[in-house]
């Protein structure tokens, strides 16, 4: 069942590996940005947690930890940040552009003497029994534990954003900070604790690139994911599941149009690589047009600073 | 006892002045402390990296080099602020940049080797033409369709990093490159070419254009009854709204002065410093122009010098990297903790710090 | 990096060096490169500096080393250079076809300092060479490996821009492979980037996706290679720039090795020895700049035979990887039977063989 040369099922199980590290970045970057903080710094985080990763993975032979190791590796680089925006007031859009040329400059003096190392591999996590079926087996059961982690995150930030009491705290202080000090909430901790996590999906989605994706560690490995991430969280709305479409629809596309190019399609080959931008500016304008409120929260990269 | 940060009733004058010296001191002592544990000395690394561009062996050379850096980063950081001040975030301007070299330059090799004195004056224009273009795009989907444009002018650039390496492959390459991607030089092109008028200073028409427009700039927020809404339409949007400002309009006019400015920076760069269209011609002057916008605390005056700032460890930090044998990646760690720091010491300006017993 | 090699040259370098150090030689040379990337990109950059890093273990105390990393192309490499012309180098290589500008006009202020352009053409100046190094070469090798090894007669090629340097390598490539396999196809996917590990691996998987089963690469990462692991030895592929052994259990057969530490002892011990003069090097195999990397026991062992045959003819100057009759891709001829191409045509290539598919972006 190709179309065009294409196998539809073999291209949709491939996006959703190639989506992960934007999918992971852009999750957590939608908490932060819900929370009312503007963290530019994803690229940083990103390439930190990928160093993070690798370094940890090929030291303990365990790949399950390297993604720990990334997203601590993340996390720990973002407090620089929530230091930065919390604590001192500093500019968060400045602050995150800083904390990106920080990470990468870092990453590539500790990521000295990794060159060329192959780290231990993440196989596929269910059974070839089930892998192996018809149209559901590469799509669904397929993949390897990382791809059903960030779906479940997906829905688990769903959840939580809507449904549960952190959410509505984490909702609060982005919409309004001076209304939810006010109710006797901490809001330069609970920011804290978001760009935390922030940092820490956005480690893990680095690490997913040189664990997986790649994998090696090589200077500048991210190659602009991280600002990818950031515009799949405008793209989406702040909203979880319209990130993992996002995510999906700008994988997808980008996979989309490399599958074109080897089946030789007949558009020319620099408007098919042009493709996944213009389709998710297409789609994002498509899907803002005639509605007021573009979801932003309110206090969205407003410090926020308790006089009393 | 805790201690508490206290909103100052009026902003420290003392401090405004004062943070910059002291985050920079405290960048040497602790860029010191990792340069040292590098196995490098320490004091050397800071000299090569802030005196010598300056006052060194071959500050004859540097110093020009200084504005020639610092430039474009001026020349965009401005157009840049006049929108941040608004609210209107345009993240593009690197791909603004491309635009305007690439249609600038495309205007000075059609006419390639024609000699008249309005070629270049005609490829400024064309380059203002095409980086406000490309800022358009945002902006009229902004007012028309409401969509954000942080992710529209982004997306853009990527889509004028493609162009740009058509451009050097295809539309613009030069015939007698034997093949090879890259327009021609516009050095071997007078008519068209973006020459120093004093070279000592690194002056050519970009940091002329840098200058007068921080001045521009300067008045225009001042005194300006557009100025004014700027400041406004950013600090009380709903208040703006009630005194008149007229939001699209705003954003149109916010988007537009960025992109024409980041344009420009481009057309000056290819004509003169670059030289030619190339894949690789963009080097990432739009994102670096916005930290130079907030260091410069949005005020067209602090962008200069901000400007300058940056533009001395690029230069600084390359001779260091070259001399004393430090990896670059060490020298971008130190321009992330100059920033860090600046951007920290600066809440002394509005706040300080207290001693407090007890919590709240 | 082979060892053995490495010393034989060091050795012919040092005797160069003694020879004539008394024409109008030097006592010690500053030799200062420009970097385009990181030196951890594993790739270009990284065999560029061991490249330099060869040169100065064979001269020792009589070379002092210089180099800048990630210098932007344009006004950046003009001041770099001009920085280390002022400060002293002697020589200076510039290694990225974007300084081929600014490598001229700084050469034209310092007359005094040598110059070396990677991959361009331009020469302005007396004191300005440039070099180059025949990866087509390689990929002749790797052609005929890939028309041999291939079972769904699909073969890859991720291409990075369209430019000779490029196109060149995938017409030997395929040329090769339709010479041993006449049922074989080529696919090209342009990645438009040097360097995206991730873009490079969606590129690798789009390509095995669609029934390709040898892949080669002209960008720098090993994504393509880990790629092509995880399909368990069904796809096969090279490594690119510098050996990627890690990978040589695996999907990687052979390699192409850029190995510029031959030509960077050779002239700087010119410099040393007095006998230094400008010069158009282009050299391939035969000069070790292009080294075949370690042919794997998944190669059966005639075909492994036949490309190790064509890898010493081409060293030996019996074997042109472009050799006539060819024709272009809209089938007029290009070179008639027993030509070989020369070298302006090659360094301007903007056209495809006869039989790939496709268009090259224009």
């Amino acid at each position: 069942m190709d179309i065009g040369g294409i196998n539809p099922v073999i291209l949709i199980a491939t996006l959703m590996a190639s989506a992960v590290p934007i999918l992971l970045a852009a999750l957590g970057e939608t908490v932060v940005e819900r929370a009312g903080v503007l963290n530019l710094g994803v690229e940083g985080m990103m390439v930190i947690g990928a160093l993070g990763g690798f370094v940890v993975a090929v030291q303990t032979g365990s790949p399950v930890l390297g993604f720990v190791g990334g997203a601590v590796a993340g996390a720990v680089l973002s407090l620089i940040f929530a230091a930065l925006t919390q604590v001192f007031l500093a500019n968060q859009v400045a602050t995150g552009l800083a904390l990106t040329l920080f990470g990468l400059g870092v990453s590539s003096l500790g990521g000295q003497g990794y060159n060329g190392i192959k780290p231990p591999s993440t196989g596929q996590l269910l059974p070839d029994a089930l892998a192996d079926l018809p149209v559901v087996g590469p799509i669904v059961f397929g993949h390897d534990w990382v791809v059903y982690f960030s779906i479940l995150m997906t829905a688990v930030l769903w959840w939580v954003l809507k449904s549960t009491r952190v959410g509505l705290i984490i909702r609060a202080v982005g919409e309004s900070h001076e209304a939810a000090h006010a109710l006797g909430y901490k809001v330069n901790r609970i920011r804290l604790l978001c760009i935390a996590f922030g940092g820490a999906m956005a480690g893990m989605g680095g690490a997913y690139l040189s664990l997986v994706r790649v994998p090696q560690w090589v200077d500048g490995i991210t190659a602009g994911a991280g600002w990818i991430a950031l515009a799949i969280v405008v793209f989406a709305s702040w909203k979880p599941w319209r990130v993992l479409i996002g995510a999906y629809l700008f994988g997808g596309i980008t996979v989309l149009q490399l599958n074109l190019q080897v089946a030789g399609s007949i558009i020319p080959v620099e408007y098919l690589s042009m493709a996944p931008y213009l389709i998710t500016i297409l789609v994002l304008v498509i899907m803002s047009a005639g509605r007021k409120a573009n979801g932003a929260p309110a206090a969205l990269g407003q410090n926020f600073h308790a006089s009393r | 006892m805790v201690l508490r940060l206290e909103k100052r009733p009026t902003p420290s004058r003392f401090w405004l002045y004062a943070t910059p010296p002291v985050a920079v001191l405290l960048t040497m002592v602790m860029g010191g402390l990792l340069f040292a544990l590098m196995g490098k000395n320490p004091f050397e690394v800071i000299r090569t990296i802030f005196w010598d561009p300056i006052f060194g062996e071959f500050a004859f050379y540097l110093r020009g080099q200084l504005l020639v850096k610092a430039g474009p980063l001026i020349l965009i950081a401005i157009g840049l602020a006049l929108g941040f001040r608004a609210g209107i975030w345009n993240i593009g301007a690197e791909g603004q940049y491309i635009m305007g070299a690439i249609i600038g330059a495309s205007v000075g090799l059609a006419v390639f080797p024609t000699e008249s004195r309005w070629i270049f004056p005609a490829m400024v224009i064309a380059g203002a033409f095409g980086g406000w273009v490309w800022a358009m795009i945002p902006a009229i989907l902004k007012t028309r369709f409401n969509t954000n444009e942080i992710l529209v002018s982004l997306m853009l650039v990527y889509v004028a990093e493609t162009i740009l390496a058509k451009a050097s492959t295809g539309f613009l390459k030069n015939p007698e490159g034997m093949g090879f991607p890259g327009s021609r030089n516009f050095s071997s092109y007078p008519a068209a070419r973006n020459d120093f008028i004093y070279e000592p200073l690194g002056l050519h028409w970009g940091g002329v254009a840098a200058l007068v427009t921080a001045v521009l700039a300067f008045i225009l927020l001042t005194r300006h009854q557009v100025g004014f809404q700027i400041r406004l339409a950013g600090q009380a949007p709903r208040a703006a709204r009630f005194h008149g400002v007229n939001p699209a309009r705003l954003v149109v006019l916010c988007m537009g002065i960025s992109g024409a400015l980041a344009g420009l920076a481009g057309l000056f760069e290819v004509a003169g410093p670059a030289g030619q269209i190339s894949i690789d011609f963009n080097t990432g002057y739009g994102f670096t122009a916005i930290i130079v916008a907030f260091l410069g605390r949005l005020n067209p005056l602090g962008i200069v010098l901000a400007g300058f700032l940056m533009a001395l460890t690029y230069v600084g930090g390359e001779m260091a990297s070259t001399n004393l044998g430090l990896p670059d990646a060490a020298i971008q760690v130190f321009q992330g903790m100059l920033l860090f720091f600046l951007l920290a010491v600066d809440v002394l300006t509005n706040y300080r710090f207290r001693l407090a017993v007890g919590a709240h | 990096m082979n060892r053995r090699n490495l010393l034989a040259t060091a050795a012919m370098g040092l005797m160069l060096a003694s020879g004539g150090a008394f024409a109008q030689g030097m006592d010690k040379v500053k030799a200062c490169f420009v970097y385009v990337g990181p030196i951890g990109d594993g790739g270009w950059t990284f065999q560029h500096h061991d490249g330099a890093m060869q040169l100065q273990a064979a001269f020792g105390d009589k070379v002092e080393i210089q180099f800048q990393e990630s210098v932007p192309e344009g006004a950046d490499a003009e001041r770099v250079l001009t920085q280390m012309a002022l400060g002293g180098c002697n020589i200076i290589f510039t290694t990225s076809f974007g300084y081929m500008d600014p490598t001229n006009a700084v050469a034209a202020k310092f007359p005094d300092v040598k110059f070396e352009h990677a991959t361009g053409f331009k020469r302005d100046h007396p004191n300005v060479s440039t070099y180059n190094a025949r990866f087509y070469e390689g990929r002749a090798v790797q052609g005929h490996i890939a028309g041999k090894m291939t079972k769904s007669n699909k073969i890859g090629y991720i291409a990075s821009f369209p430019i000779p340097e490029v196109v060149m390598g995938i017409n030997a490539y395929y040329l090769h492979a339709k010479k041993v396999n006449p049922a074989v196809e080529l696919s090209v996917v342009w990645a438009f980037t040097w360097f995206d590990p991730a873009k490079e691996a969606d590129a690798a998987k789009a390509l095995i996706d669609q029934g390709v089963d040898v892949i080669a690469s002209h960008t720098d990462s090993t994504a393509p290679l880990a790629e092509a692991a995880k399909t368990n030895g069904a796809v096969i592929g090279f490594g690119q720039a510098s050996d990627m052994a890690a990978y040589a259990d695996g999907p990687r057969v052979s390699s192409i090795i850029d190995n510029w530490g031959p030509y960077y002892i050779k002239r700087v011990g010119a410099l040393l020895d007095g006998t230094y003069a400008q010069a158009d090097a282009w050299e391939g195999i035969a000069g070790g700049e292009v080294q075949i990397g370690e042919i794997t026991d998944k190669v059966p062992a005639d075909v492994k035979a036949e490309a190790e045959a064509m890898r010493d003819a081409i060293a030996a100057g019996t074997y042109h990887p472009f050799t006539g009759p060819i024709n272009k891709q809209d089938g007029t001829p290009w070179l008639a039977d027993g030509a070989t191409a020369p070298d302006g045509d090659l360094l301007g290539m903007n056209f495809y063989i006869e039989g790939i598919v496709g268009d090259i972006p224009q």
